[in-house]
């Protein structure tokens, strides 16, 4: 048998030289005589490492990197195909503190195994959860849901069961699952992971949820900025396809289920779940008033189940594994994992999934390591851009729904993006209030005029023209956004502003520096 | 870019007629001719509409929300950098500004003939090796300025 070599396809390992380092290393391993196989998995999200090389031991799987071409001649005179030592040696995967101590349900099996491989994903467990969906029945399935407590990991944090049994319990000729794919937040990149290293996942997810709430055609919408996770996960269906996991029979004899993939076309609204139905529908992706809820009228009117990525795959671990036992994950109101991504100036930058309950500092320090840059942290934003700022003596909030909401900010889609102390936060508000203005989708006033309006108060700001009168206009601005938006865009929007202002004023108040430089 | 092919109005009706039967059709339409040609001629509007039985208006509206879609071709390579909060924390807008300063280029000003067209994306996926960028479609991560003047040269030099 030839050695096995895994090198990840994930494009964020592409990015840095992966397909540079597989090539390398072939051309090596042939110009020594040597029988390589070589496996394009999703990357682990170690990606400080990346491009990450592994190797099959005895021990269990041995990791190298980060690995450049150059490397490929001193790894084979290390005899790392059998876990040599090289300088570039990172030991056992398994016992890397980074991956070791985190709590992996959803992301298990990304970057161990040939994504597109349905026999890999077998033999990781894969599918269990589907099959033991098929033996409890549709009702059944539902509550396991429930009772795991999973909320939607897209920001909203609905109770993800029970808007399954919302669509379950409505008779209609059609129903639909509908993923959201369309990972807009700044600083997460979860889903794309997943999409790239673990699609069959999600296949099994909306599989599951079809079961539970009869529906017989699902949509998963994923961003344009994503050419590869769109082309990593079009493959996988097709994979699906060809093996009987999607089609007549799917959910057993006779149930069919079929899953399309759509590509989004750069719009960061579509992200929300109403204006994704629009845009899957082929309109401009303006935000529906609800109610009607999706789940009663969503898709072309239909019932509509629709979820983020990683709600749905949660639910295969919970199937298999029963809800309770999911429940016994996290704390409070939060069950479960949550797979956090650090970003930013931040030394470690990566996928870290853990129970509900770890704080922001466990994150950015014990994980992160610092910043990049050696500078002090002195800002770090929870939850992409409509998400807060929290400066360092906020930094032992925990990260849970809850505790979120309770220091003025939100979870979001768990994305964590690291600042150094050369961040001027006056900017960050007003690129808060222009990204608001770019993304608006123009259906409602608040959002559409308030958000260009709010660059210009921040504007007056900097510029040191009547700061406290225009401080004071901003705050009211931002009740008027919060309270008066159609959606999340304009109605979070403040968060981020008012956070800047709350807890880093100094950035907005008179200074002589600035002044002088006017 | 990926589209080559001059626009031509018989291949385009082809691709439109094609697709049209699909529940909600016009952006997998709108997607296939810009695969196809690089941009959406003005001539695809009426010939969508047509196809899918919604007002030329419509169409218009569709094409003009989305900030992908693009309305004359364009010859070079497109990068689309991200500028959003984690790029933004490790020095993107650095980048910017060094792109304008060492080689006269305007991050989203739209010159069809320039070897190099920049634009402003926010969020490519890659924020744990930001600042990243896409060169029509192949992602980068790590941009520094050495990077982006070996870009730069590089599409200089792909010029027929």
């Amino acid at each position: 048998m030839s050695a096995r070599v895994y090198i990840p396809a994930d494009s964020a390992a592409l990015s840095v030289g992966a397909d540079r380092a597989a090539r390398a290393i072939a051309e090596e391993a042939q110009a020594r005589g040597i029988e390589l196989a070589l496996v394009r998995t999703g990357s682990r999200g170690l990606y400080w490492l990346e491009p990450m090389v592994e190797v099959d031991t005895d021990e269990g799987r041995f990791a190298y990197g980060p690995i450049v071409p150059g490397d490929a001649p001193s790894l084979f005179d290390a005899g790392f195909l059998a876990g040599g030592a090289h300088p570039k040696a990172l030991g056992l995967v398994d016992e890397i503190p980074y991956l070791k101590n985190q709590q992996r349900l959803i992301f298990a099996r990304c970057g161990v195994v040939d994504p597109l491989s349905l026999d890999d994903y077998r033999r990781h467990g894969g599918l269990a959860g589907l099959n033991q969906a098929i033996a409890l029945g549709p009702q059944r399935t539902i509550e396991e849901v429930v009772a795991s407590g999973l909320r939607g990991r897209g920001g909203a944090g609905f109770p993800t069961g029970i808007k399954w049994r919302t669509v379950a319990g409505v008779s209609a000729d059609q129903k639909y699952v509908v993923c959201n794919a369309d990972e807009g937040d700044s600083g997460t990149f979860a889903d794309r992971m997943l999409l790239e290293g673990d699609p069959f996942l999600l296949i099994e997810g909306m599989a599951i949820a079809a079961l539970g709430v009869g529906a017989t055609k699902g949509y998963v919408y994923i961003r344009s900025e994503y050419p590869h996770a769109f082309e990593r996960f079009s493959a996988a269906l097709e994979r699906a396809r060809a093996a009987g996991l999607l089609g007549r029979n799917a959910l057993g004899p006779g149930r069919a289920f079929d899953i399309e993939a759509r590509l989004g076309a750069g719009a960061y609204i579509c992200g929300e779940e109403t204006s994704l139905l629009e845009s899957l529908e082929g309109k401009r992706g303006q935000v529906r008033a609800k109610p009607p809820l999706p789940a009663i009228q969503g898709l072309f009117g239909k019932p509509t189940v629709i979820n983020n990525v990683l709600s749905f795959a949660s639910t295969p671990w919970i199937l298999a594994h029963g809800g309770k036992a999911y429940a016994e994950y996290g704390v409070g109101r939060s069950r479960g994992s949550q797979p956090f991504q650090l970003a930013g100036n931040v030394k470690r930058a990566g996928l870290v999934e853990l129970a509900f309950g770890a704080t922001i500092r466990r994150l950015v320090d014990d994980f992160g390591g610092g910043t990049r840059s050696g500078r002090p942290i002195r800002a770090v934003q929870v939850g992409g851009p409509l998400g807060a700022y929290f400066p360092l003596d906020l930094i032992d909030t925990p990260l849970d729904y809850e505790a979120m909401l309770a220091a003025k900010g939100m979870l979001g889609h768990g994305g964590i993006v690291v600042f150094d102390d050369t961040v001027d936060m006056a900017r960050q508000a007003r690129f808060a209030f222009s990204f608001c203005a770019a993304e608006s989708c123009g259906k409602c006033t608040p959002c559409r005029i308030g958000s260009t309006r709010g660059v210009e108060t921040v504007d007056k700001i900097i510029a040191g023209r009547d700061r406290p009168q225009n401080i004071q206009l901003l705050r009211d601005l931002c009740e008027v956004l919060t309270d008066g938006s159609l959606c999340a865009l304009g109605g979070l929007t403040p968060l981020p502003v008012l956070s800047a202002l709350d807890h880093f004023g100094e950035d907005f108040a008179d200074d002589p520096a600035r002044a002088a430089a006017e | 870019m990926t589209g080559r092919t001059p626009w031509d109005d018989a291949q385009a009706r082809e691709l439109i007629a094609a697709i049209s039967a699909e529940p909600g059709a016009a952006l997998p339409i709108l997607h296939a001719l810009q695969e196809r040609f690089g941009y959406i001629d003005d001539s695809a509007i009426p010939a969508i509409a047509e196809a899918l039985n919604v007002s030329k208006a419509e169409i218009h509206g569709v094409v003009s929300f989305y900030h992908d879609f693009r309305r004359a071709p364009v010859d070079g390579a497109v990068l689309k950098l991200c500028r959003a909060e984690s790029c933004q924390a490790l020095g993107c807008e650095d980048l910017v500004a060094h792109l304008s300063q060492a080689h006269g280029l305007e991050v989203d000003r739209v010159e069809a003939s320039a070897p190099l067209c920049v634009e402003t994306v926010y969020c490519l996926g890659n924020c744990a090796l930001s600042p990243a960028a896409l060169l029509d479609g192949e992602p980068i991560g790590r941009l520094d300025r050495g990077a982006i003047d070996e870009i730069v040269a590089r599409t200089a030099e792909r010029r027929p």
